[in-house]
């Protein structure tokens, strides 16, 4: 039994649908990186699998229960957290608030504050600084460090480098590197990188308008296949291109 | 005359603990549920009434009573948040304003089918207390009711503080105001977090409730005008700002009062207009930023004037 | 046809029920030749209702500006009339010029109001009325609580009062109806529908929101002085805590969310409605004001919108709808 199974899942916004049958298992240790243009799903995949959005159909177990009806704060509390697109941290409480609202409302487990302040040592310094006067990608280390304190099987992490500088994404990935080799979660990340997804996932997903173009280890796959793939450019397209 | 006007000065100060404690779970609810409830003033009376059933119908002591009706307003106010609130809150913000407004009239003349049409107090059930006095030097006299509601204002609102800066509950409730779904991702159960703020704005609403019935009479249609007050104390003081409830509770007492040694009606009509003044003000203050500060807003506001009366000299434009 | 989008044509359904209210209205009009003197009295009060709801309706159905504040003109349109009358003018010219007036308080208002966010404007224009409620009780004239009567008119004989101010509530309630069909089927409908559905996407094509805001509130504030001035002249006295009495804001609120917010026949239905609650139950006194309060509340939470909303999912459309829809058939015709 797999740690997360996604099966059919289906995502609408109105009238338009996001998400088409997507379904992907993840195991425990296990780093699972989507990838696709803009507007191919992915954010609402994730947002989908944190319970903050209502799926149309399909179907999200987590250790084989299924979770698909539990609202977001119920997931947490199974053992989904995530670190949202955009960071969304609490502007007007502190670092050190923004993070004890994830810890007391969590799971008890091995993330406390030491820990994650050991992850993350640029925030030892700002724990009494208000979340808004924090740079972007001081604000993304806050975020990570929110979803890891409430102990999650499984550790969802959308768009991790977006709008930050090259000095920043670097040190969040080297912090992110310990995690992964801990192994003592399964993490689903967006990343828009192309390079840096494929050098630090296990498994890749990408998607286009919505569908799971190309599932499996990066090293299984030609950067062709995967550029066809990203551009939702069908195989046989692909040929004739 | 200097004399009167100090003895204004205080009256409406300690007047304005009274209007903080009733403002302050109106502005707690608008800033952290963003819902604006029209019958607060009519739960405020509710708690008065409440408050007296128990004294004179069950025979409790006041205290006692109190205490006792706190957790029921409490839980009403979960309830009501949990059945109406919450269904409205998903309808956009027109059905917040119509369903409290119809809740408020169906409060009041629910109150007055119940308990009739008489003006009711607590002055007789507190003894000298709702007149004793303590004489200041410079003969100023301060009632010792007034000066207990002040004090109580200035303590729940601490403590108020207190537990949305300190607490596992309150820093939850922060964090939903800032983002409900942020907070869901965190583990909070934001409806919740809704609930129970909710059910401190209807406790607090009710303990006014009951420092107004202290103070004079109560009838059930005196929650219409309480709302106004806690409306404009809360604008006065900042929308969302707990402190500032007090702040605006004391500018709006202060005013009353002031207007007070005029008259009766100039009392009320102040209190409206420094109202009024602070919506212009805030207006200003934001339509301003928009125009990148005052100084630059005005200067935007003349040259486009000069420019369309140039324009209309030399009938280069309509 | 050079337009790009075309209104729908008025269908066979709208044309029978426009028929149907001109005859009803030529009816009501020839009503005092027949009518006991005790109905004309009630259908004054009906007229009055219907002019209330329209002029709410217009507001918050199309303009999407909820007001718990409009008793504001009523009293103000009363005082201004005895304020008149006082002055030497006759009453039934009074009538007329004390709505108009509040025009004149209105506009002023409007500048600043508008400005104000959703749930703000509605608090604020009902503090609004408090205030102007107490500057008005600072005039003599009206004797404070006591409240005075508008003797003027009281000296009037009876029935030819009666049947005077009758005729001038029907007049209105056409007129109020035909001015809010002709505005919405126009160019202002379209504006206010898109400002209503998405603010700042509407401001963004280029329509003035505050100019559309402005002139909505503006008529609303003329509906609602009419209907304080006919209920002066039906009920002579006027008291200053019952003409700014938030009862009247729980009455619009009512009638419109029952008849159906934002459509064109549902304020009518819910006037008639209220009229006949009232009729019915109007001797509970409180409990009756008490259930009007638990059925506007259920149907804001379960049946938002009204009535009409009931009877639209019925006929799978709307009656007399002024949504603007595109007609592709009469676009492709026009080609």
């Amino acid at each position: 039994m797999s740690l997360l199974s996604v099966t059919d899942l289906t995502c609408r916004h109105g009238l338009l649908t996001a998400v088409r049958g997507i379904g992907f298992t993840l195991e425990r240790g296990e780093t699972l990186c989507i990838i696709g243009a803009n507007g191919a799903g992915k954010t609402t995949l994730m947002r989908t699998l944190a319970g903050a959005h209502v799926p149309a159909g399909g179907r999200i177990a987590l250790a084989g229960r299924d979770i698909t009806a539990e609202r977001a704060f119920e997931r947490v509390r199974s053992g989904i957290s995530m670190s949202p697109e955009g960071r969304r941290l609490f502007a007007d409480m502190t670092v050190a608030e923004n993070l004890r609202v994830a810890a007391e409302n969590g799971r008890a487990g091995g993330w406390d504050m030491d820990r994650v302040l050991g992850a993350f040592p640029q925030l030892q310094p700002l724990l009494d600084v208000p979340a808004g006067r924090l740079s972007g990608g001081q604000r993304q280390a806050v975020a990570i460090g929110r979803a890891l304190l409430s102990n999650p099987d499984v550790i969802l992490l959308d768009e991790v480098s977006l709008g930050l500088s090259p000095a920043a994404i670097e040190g969040l990935y080297q912090s992110l590197s310990a995690i992964r080799e801990s192994g003592e979660m399964g993490i689903v990340l967006v990343e828009q990188d192309l390079t840096r997804a494929l050098g630090f996932a296990d498994r890749v997903l990408c998607m286009a308008e919505g569908r799971s173009e190309l599932q499996g280890p990066p090293a299984d796959f030609t950067r062709a296949q995967i550029t066809a793939a990203y551009f939702g450019i069908h195989d046989d397209e692909a040929r004739h291109a | 005359m200097l004399d009167t006007f100090f003895q204004a000065l205080v009256q409406g100060t300690l007047l304005g603990g009274y209007y903080a404690i009733i403002a302050v779970g109106l502005s707690l609810m608008v800033g952290v549920v963003r819902f604006i409830n029209l019958a607060h003033g009519d739960l405020a009376v509710l708690g008065a009434l409440l408050t007296l059933a128990l004294i004179q119908g069950a025979g409790l002591p006041v205290l006692a009573a109190i205490m006792v009706m706190l957790p029921l307003m409490a839980a009403l106010g979960w309830f009501m948040h949990q059945t109406l609130f919450e269904r409205a809150m998903r309808g956009g913000f027109l059905l917040p304003i119509l369903v409290t407004i119809g809740l408020g009239a169906a409060l009041q003349n629910g109150m007055f089918g119940i308990w009739g049409s008489n003006t009711r107090s607590l002055g007789a059930d507190i003894g000298t207390l709702s007149w004793a006095g303590w004489s200041l030097p410079g003969g100023i006299i301060v009632g010792q009711l007034p000066v207990i509601i002040f004090v109580t204002a200035v303590l729940v609102i601490g403590a108020l503080h207190l537990v949305l800066k300190k607490t596992r509950l309150g820093r939850a409730i922060r964090a939903t105001a800032a983002d409900p779904e942020a907070a869901e991702m965190c583990g909070v159960d934001a409806r919740r977090a809704h609930r129970a703020a909710a059910a401190i704005a209807v406790a607090l609403a009710a303990l006014a409730g009951v420092f107004l019935a202290m103070r004079g009479q109560v009838t059930p249609y005196s929650g219409p005008a309480q709302l106004i007050f806690a409306f404009e104390a809360v604008v006065i003081g900042g929308i969302g700002s707990i402190w500032g409830t007090l702040i605006g509770g004391i500018i709006l007492g202060v005013s009353q009062a002031l207007g007070g040694l005029i008259s009766n009606q100039a009392s009320l009509l102040t209190g409206h207009l420094v109202f009024v003044a602070a919506l212009i003000w805030r207006l200003g203050r934001s339509w301003a930023a928009d125009h990148g500060g005052w100084r630059a807003s005005v200067r935007a506001a003349l040259a486009a004037r000069g420019l369309r009366r140039n324009a209309r000299r030399t009938g280069d434009l309509p | 046809m050079s337009h790009t989008h075309v209104l729908a044509a008025v269908s066979r359904l709208d044309k029978v029920l426009i028929g149907l209210g001109a005859a009803l209205a030529g009816l009501l009009l020839a009503l005092p030749l027949f009518g006991s003197p005790l109905i004309v009295d009630k259908l004054t009060l009906l007229m009055i209702y219907i002019i209330l709801a329209v002029s709410w309706n217009l507001l918050a159905g199309f303009a999407g500006l909820v007001s718990v504040g409009q008793q504001a003109f009523i009293g103000l349109a009363g005082y201004f009339v005895l304020r008149l009358a006082e002055a030497g003018m006759a009453p039934f010219p009074a009538l007329i010029a004390g709505a108009v007036v509040v025009l004149l308080v209105a506009w002023p208002l409007s500048w600043f109001v508008l400005r104000l966010k959703a749930a703000e404007f509605a608090v604020a224009m009902w503090v609004l009325a408090e205030a102007i409620r107490s500057v008005i009780m600072f005039d003599p004239l009206v004797q404070g609580e006591t409240g005075r009567s508008l003797v003027t008119l009281n000296a009037i004989d009876a029935d030819l009062r009666r049947t005077a101010i009758y005729l001038m509530a029907v007049a209105s309630a056409i007129l109020v109806l035909a001015v809010s069909y002709r505005l919405l089927r126009g160019r202002l409908g379209g504006e206010s529908q898109a400002i209503r559905d998405d603010e700042e996407a509407a401001g963004s094509v280029g329509v003035s929101t505050m100019r559309v805001k402005r002139t909505i509130f503006l008529i609303s504030a003329l509906g609602c002085a009419i209907a304080g001035t006919l209920w002066l002249a039906s009920a002579i006295t006027y008291q200053p805590r019952a003409a700014f009495g938030i009862n009247w804001s729980v009455f619009m609120l009512f009638m419109v969310l029952v008849g159906g917010l934002g459509s064109f026949l549902g304020p009518v239905l819910g006037a008639l409605l209220l009229f006949a609650l009232q009729e019915a139950f109007g001797d509970f006194g409180a409990w009756y004001l008490t259930g009007i309060g638990c059925v506007a509340m259920l149907f804001a939470l379960y049946a938002p919108r009204g009535i009409i909303g009931l009877i639209t999912d019925r006929l799978g459309r709307e009656p007399l709808s002024m949504r603007k829809e595109l007609d592709v058939r009469s676009e492709r015709r026009g080609r």
